[in-house]
């Protein structure tokens, strides 16, 4: 495994940069740091629409958010891949399907953390913020929005780590990202499919274990900083569902 | 100074407050108790409209509040509310959290509000905290640094919605002590509390409620030792003798 | 977009092959499904034993399946798994629909890391006094599970582990990438036959949609027959 690791690991990493596209692990974490970026303002406008009382906004954004979460990540990508050249009138290239999914399915994941993030929020500091003579408009972005945001920090790492994960979709599709670049070098090596498999797991484990450790620990020191509970404040335990990439 | 004329709320089927007419004046200091769920909450939060009523009127310095088109942020503005889980902001200092709404909503400068802030927490005894964070004060720390907040507007009312009552005993005191010297100098102020040794000693009057209605209305001297009405008689002795068998 | 041609989807070829990878799909799913879950509750039972090398396993179980993407699992236990093994039962693997198999293995273990993290949740959301009381009268670890804490868990778990399970029957769609016959892969070969996808697309879309309301719908009946009941 270790010559393995030795003859391979530049191919590994950026593909076949600089004589052909860039490829590999640096490829996948490039896509996804991308998708990520793009679809924060997308999530950030789905989320609050989701929390409006604007019936008008919060009805159609509640449907789509249903539809992109109930059909395969893959789905989509064959979607896009097959219809956006229709729609665009260009030929797509794998990069920018897989980026155009990614960016749809973390806007609509974005939009939810964004919506948990605001629901969060204890009411009592909506009620405060107004009872003092705020607006609407005011007590959401002094108040609650920064909390909001502060609260989403580790969820965002972790939709970074879901991200990183979906972008061996490409593989179906032919992009050279990390899981394509695996196979390649195993369909040059053919004798040691373990080995080459393994080592592609275990880079993706490095990378995501790191990550959502990372993320643990921002929110570990998220809870040192919020307000203890007032003593004798009444409460039943609230479960929360640790949500699956 | 407020004024209910034949208050009605209902939450679905259940009448919350039920014909409430009273008269508050100002610089009157008026205590609101009851039993759970007698709306005495309910009432409080009517007043700056965190909840509506569905019929009657309630006037405040003259002008009727719950109809449309008054300017509610300035109405809320004009009177401060204490909440009994504090609900300060955690994300801002103990000096910000005074500051934001002068700032915000009464577009002082940031240096004015600066120096009104630091005036009132010293008045709470907190100035010394006022780059601190809320996360950092004890629950006692928390309530006064709220009442400062809402007196930062120099609201000429102030509600108090059970303000100790999530406050260890040891911490209900240094609250009171700052809720009496608002009284005494001259705030109009309205109290929800199971505090009776507060409404003995500051009250100007006891409003005693029960399932929505306003059943006894008195001076604490009065109410304590003479109540009239049986519900507030079992009420105090509830309170009084709390391993009483019951009759 | 010219006019869909539903016959496309109603009779002949298209129709048995398209129909075909639901039927492997729903296969897969409910195989998958059935499987990850006691998977899930032991590898959630070890993270919370009392005994730190169980804990370490079950963690380290979760953490090693988790941070890898599937696609890179199933790659693993097609091409890289049978490599361990002796040549000859490699070679009648292969012979054989290993694909199936080794997706329907992924997945499962993918999926019960997954539930395993939700029934930890669950159980971590009854208060902590709750199985105190329950020692305290005598129970052992494993009885004051069963009876006092599991139940009240379970009712809490029931709409994560729902969520989990749509997002396994939409997972399935991945094990096209080792050659199993299920809805993409058929969908996939009818484009490529037909040149014409949005038929064949648009059914696949149905089928994911059609599962995962179906899972929802499940979820609101038992909450709604079974509330969850807290002090």
């Amino acid at each position: 495994m270790i010559d393995l690791i030795q003859t391979y690991w530049v191919y590994f990493l950026i593909g076949q940069y600089p004589q052909g596209p860039l490829g590999g692990v640096v490829l996948t974490v490039l896509l996804a740091a991308l998708a990520l970026l793009l679809a924060m303002p997308i999530g950030l406008a789905l989320g609050l629409a989701r929390v409006s009382p604007v019936a008008a906004l919060r009805r159609p954004v509640t449907v789509l958010v249903y539809l992109v979460r109930g059909i395969p990540l893959l789905l989509m990508v064959f979607w896009i891949y097959f219809y956006l050249p229709t729609v665009t009138g260009h030929k797509t290239d794998q990069f920018t399907t897989m980026l155009v999914a990614l960016v749809v399915f973390d806007g609509v994941y974005l939009a939810e953390i964004v919506r948990a993030g605001i629901q969060g929020v204890p009411k009592g500091q909506y009620e405060a913020a107004r009872a003092l003579g705020l607006s609407h408009a005011r007590a959401m972005r002094r108040v609650i929005l920064p909390q909001a945001l502060r609260s989403m920090l580790p969820s965002l790492v972790n939709q970074f780590v879901s991200t990183i994960k979906a972008t061996s979709l490409g593989y179906i599709i032919g992009l050279t990202e990390a899981s394509f670049i695996a196979s390649q070098i195993n369909s040059q090596v053919l004798v040691h499919p373990t080995a080459v498999y393994l080592v592609l797991s275990l880079m993706y484990f490095l990378l995501c274990f790191c990550l959502s450790r990372f993320a643990f620990w921002l929110e570990r020191r998220q809870a040192r900083r919020d307000l203890p509970r007032p003593a004798r404040s009444p409460g039943s335990p609230t479960a929360s569902a640790a949500s699956s990439a | 100074m407020i004024q209910f004329d034949k208050v009605n709320k209902w939450y679905g089927d259940y009448h919350a407050l039920v014909d409430i007419d009273e008269t508050i004046a100002k610089g009157e200091v008026v205590v609101v108790c009851g039993p759970s769920g007698s709306g005495k909450s309910t009432l409080i939060r009517t007043i700056n409209r965190l909840e509506a009523i569905d019929s009657g009127t309630i006037a405040f310095e003259g002008e009727d509040i719950h109809r449309r088109g008054v300017d509610l942020n300035r109405l809320r503005s004009r009177i401060g509310f204490v909440f009994q889980q504090f609900n300060l902001f955690p994300h801002l200092t103990v000096l910000q959290n005074c500051t934001l709404a002068p700032i915000e909503v009464g577009g002082a400068r940031p240096a004015q509000a600066h120096e009104k802030a630091m005036a009132l927490l010293d008045r709470v005894g907190l100035a010394h905290k006022a780059n601190a964070w809320p996360a950092e004060l004890s629950g006692g720390q928390q309530q006064r640094v709220a009442i400062a907040r809402a007196l930062a507007m120099a609201p000429p009312l102030m509600l108090f919605d059970e303000p100790t009552s999530a406050l260890d005993p040891e911490m209900v005191g240094e609250v009171l002590l700052v809720m009496q010297g608002l009284a005494r100098d001259g705030m109009t102020i309205v109290v929800v509390t199971h505090e009776m040794g507060f409404a003995r000693d500051v009250a100007h009057r006891v409003l005693f409620m029960d399932q929505g209605r306003i059943l006894e209305r008195a001076e604490p001297h009065e109410f304590f030792n003479h109540p009239q009405h049986p519900r507030a008689r079992q009420f105090l002795a509830d309170i009084r003798t709390p391993f009483a068998r019951p009759a | 977009m010219p006019g869909l041609d539903l016959q496309l989807l109603l009779h002949g070829q298209y129709h048995d092959w398209l129909l075909a990878g639901l039927l492997v799909a729903l296969k897969l799913g409910m195989l998958t499904i059935a499987c990850a879950l006691p998977l899930a509750i032991v590898i959630a039972l070890m993270r919370l034993s009392p005994w730190w090398p169980l804990r370490w396993l079950g963690s380290a179980y979760v953490e090693l399946i988790r941070n890898v993407p599937l696609v890179a699992h199933l790659l693993f236990w097609y091409f890289g798994a049978p490599e361990l093994l002796p040549d000859a039962v490699k070679e009648r693997l292969y012979a054989g629909s290993y694909e199936f198999v080794a997706a329907a293995i992924g997945l499962t273990l993918y999926g019960a890391a997954f539930m395993a993290e939700n029934i930890r949740s669950g159980i971590r959301a009854i208060p902590a006094v709750q199985f105190e009381a329950a020692r305290a009268l005598g129970l052992g670890f494993l009885p004051a599970m069963r009876r006092v804490v599991l139940p009240q868990a379970l009712r809490v778990t029931v709409p994560p582990l729902l969520s989990q399970a749509v997002i396994m029957w939409n997972d399935t769609s991945i094990a096209t990438v080792i050659g199993v016959g299920e809805i993409m892969y058929q969908a996939a070969r009818v484009e490529s036959s037909a040149f014409r996808s949005p038929e064949a697309f648009g059914f696949a879309s149905a089928c994911y949609l059609a599962g995962s309301l179906a899972l929802t719908a499940v979820a609101a009946w038992i909450h709604r027959r079974w509330p969850v009941r807290t002090l």
